[in-house]
């Protein structure tokens, strides 16, 4: 670890290498130590280490600015350094040194403090400098995270601005279409329909987005018609959407539903006259249920075990009937509707009584 | 005083939860205002003030560990209100007046007594009427003042009394 230059006055020291300077300190006299400035290196490269020679990192610098500061070589008919790692870390060296030139941090934020001189008193400085570079690391690092997660909200900022731009376009044809009904034909209307359904556009054509419905929602009522009759009769004839959604996700693997596809298919139900029903809790909760499975007869066969147990929890009802707690509360609560239950609210929780008042 | 007799619903629980359902909510308020009635009759209660009455018997039953919230009973006492059966003593609906029997039924009763005994033309001082020995017996001994006044007051309306200033109080004339 030595500078070759003119004089051997440089010998064995220790190379540090900060966000903006390489500096060599003396290891018997540390306060012997020099600095470069990285902004003053041009380029660097490996010496491999061969036999009787050991390996070394070449830095080839500028030439030195008129108001650089004073040091031990005015001036030097050289043009690089040589740094000679005698004993080991030139790969280390080599890579971090390559990691601070990439990333120029020095062009960010300027240098706070000089390099101690060779004084004595400067020792205690040195210190101070690490956890202010501490500090100045940190900053840094805070600024740079910043600047990225700006740059990456530009690119959504830009897509949304895009997006608007195609729900736009899209809207002014479909508006086209309907102006000049006659000189389109309803394949191409179809088409250009489902394109826009293809790509989550809600069909801005049509004014009903139920009852009518689209030609893939129809078919799709059709597959889930089919893909539900089992599960259905398994839980007693109703299930909750919810379940519904996650079975037919499950089952399909790719190409999964969205809810709103969903809902929109279970509507059709009835005018397509599948065997299946959609149909929605005071709650807002929304089951499908088979057409066969009547609600009333659930109602009163709610009534006896409610009667025969005396009292029943929505989480006792459930257990009871293996069905989802959810479902069966809806049970309860629509018993209670119509006047076949009534309710007992208390710090104990919500029991239902068969309806004796 | 004899013990009082609870009405079936008192001992369950459902009973003390305010019931969503109309039909059946209207059954339960019913019940509750008859229950209500029924236990200040028995107590002789005229007054009442609500939260007191919210830690009553009436309105918590400790066997179930169920009580009326105040909500219900204030839905109660309106429907009591409606019903001519309470009257509010304050704007804040903490007091109120509890007829278990209203002033033209206690009139009706005085009067009867009244006629019975032929005394109608007489005139009555007040405390004799609530106080006196010659009615001990009667449903309406014992009656609070200002209640003994509105019945009076029921019957002067309908013609049958008229209701005099004597020198210690007020008096009643029967017709």
């Amino acid at each position: 670890k030595w500078l070759r230059l003119a004089s051997a006055k440089l010998d064995v020291g220790v190379v540090l290498l900060s966000t903006h300077r390489l500096v060599w300190r003396d290891q018997k006299n540390h306060e012997c130590c020099i600095s470069i400035p990285l902004s003053q290196i041009i380029f660097f490269e490996e010496q491999a280490a061969g036999v009787g020679k050991s390996a070394k990192i070449v830095i080839h610098l500028h030439p030195a600015p008129t108001n650089k500061e004073p040091g031990p070589y005015q001036h030097s008919k050289f043009s690089y350094i040589k740094l000679s790692f005698k004993e080991h870390g030139q790969i280390e060296f080599y890579r971090r040194l390559t990691e601070e030139m990439t990333q120029k941090r020095w062009e960010n934020t300027p240098a706070s403090q000089p390099i101690p001189t060779a004084t004595a008193s400067q020792a205690g400085r040195t210190r101070a400098v690490g956890i202010v570079g501490i500090e100045r690391k940190l900053e840094e690092k805070r600024k740079e995270t910043d600047k990225n997660i700006s740059e990456a909200f530009e690119d959504l900022n830009k897509l949304m601005v895009k997006a608007k731009e195609m729900v736009e376009l899209s809207r002014s044809i479909a508006s086209k279409i309907k102006e000049k009904q006659g000189d389109i034909t309803e394949d191409e209307t179809i088409r250009f329909k489902s394109y826009l359904l293809s790509m989550g556009i809600a069909d801005p054509v049509t004014r009903e987005t139920h009852g009518s419905g689209t030609h893939y929602h129809m078919q799709l009522a059709k597959q889930l018609s089919d893909m539900l009759q089992a599960p259905l009769e398994e839980r007693g004839g109703m299930m909750a959407l919810t379940e519904v959604y996650c079975l037919v996700n499950r089952a399909r693997g790719m190409e999964l539903l969205s809810p709103e596809d969903l809902v929109n298919a279970c509507k059709m139900f009835e005018s397509l006259k599948l065997p299946l029903r959609l149909r929605v809790f005071d709650s807002g909760v929304m089951v499908v249920q088979l057409q066969s499975h009547s609600e009333e007869e659930m109602i009163v066969s709610a009534l006896d075990n409610v009667s025969d147990k005396g009292s029943l929890t929505a989480e006792e009802f459930a257990k009871l009937l293996g069905l989802s707690v959810l479902l069966s509360k809806e049970r309860l609560l629509l018993a209670e509707k119509m006047g076949h239950l009534c309710r007992d609210d208390s710090v104990e929780g919500l029991r239902f009584y068969p309806n004796l008042f | 005083m004899q013990s009082f007799e609870w009405p079936w619903q008192y001992n369950f629980p459902p009973f003390f939860t305010l019931q969503p359902n109309v039909d059946t909510r209207q059954k339960q308020l019913a019940a509750w205002c008859s229950l209500a009635l029924s236990y200040c009759r028995h107590r002789k209660l005229y007054t009442l003030d609500v939260l007191e009455a919210q830690e009553s018997a009436l309105f918590n039953n400790k066997k179930i560990s169920r009580k009326l919230s105040v909500e219900a009973i204030q839905v109660i006492f309106e429907e009591l209100r409606k019903k001519g059966n309470l009257e509010w003593m304050d704007k804040n609906k903490t007091r109120c007046l509890i007829m278990w029997r209203r002033p033209e039924e206690w009139g009706k009763l005085i009067y009867q007594w009244v006629s019975k005994n032929g005394m109608v033309n007489s005139v009555f001082t007040l405390y004799e009427l609530s106080s006196g020995e010659d009615t001990e017996s009667e449903e309406f001994h014992g009656l609070e003042e200002w209640m003994l006044l509105r019945a009076l007051q029921a019957l002067q309306s309908e013609g049958k009394a008229e209701v005099i200033s004597l020198d210690d109080g007020k008096g009643v004339k029967f017709f």
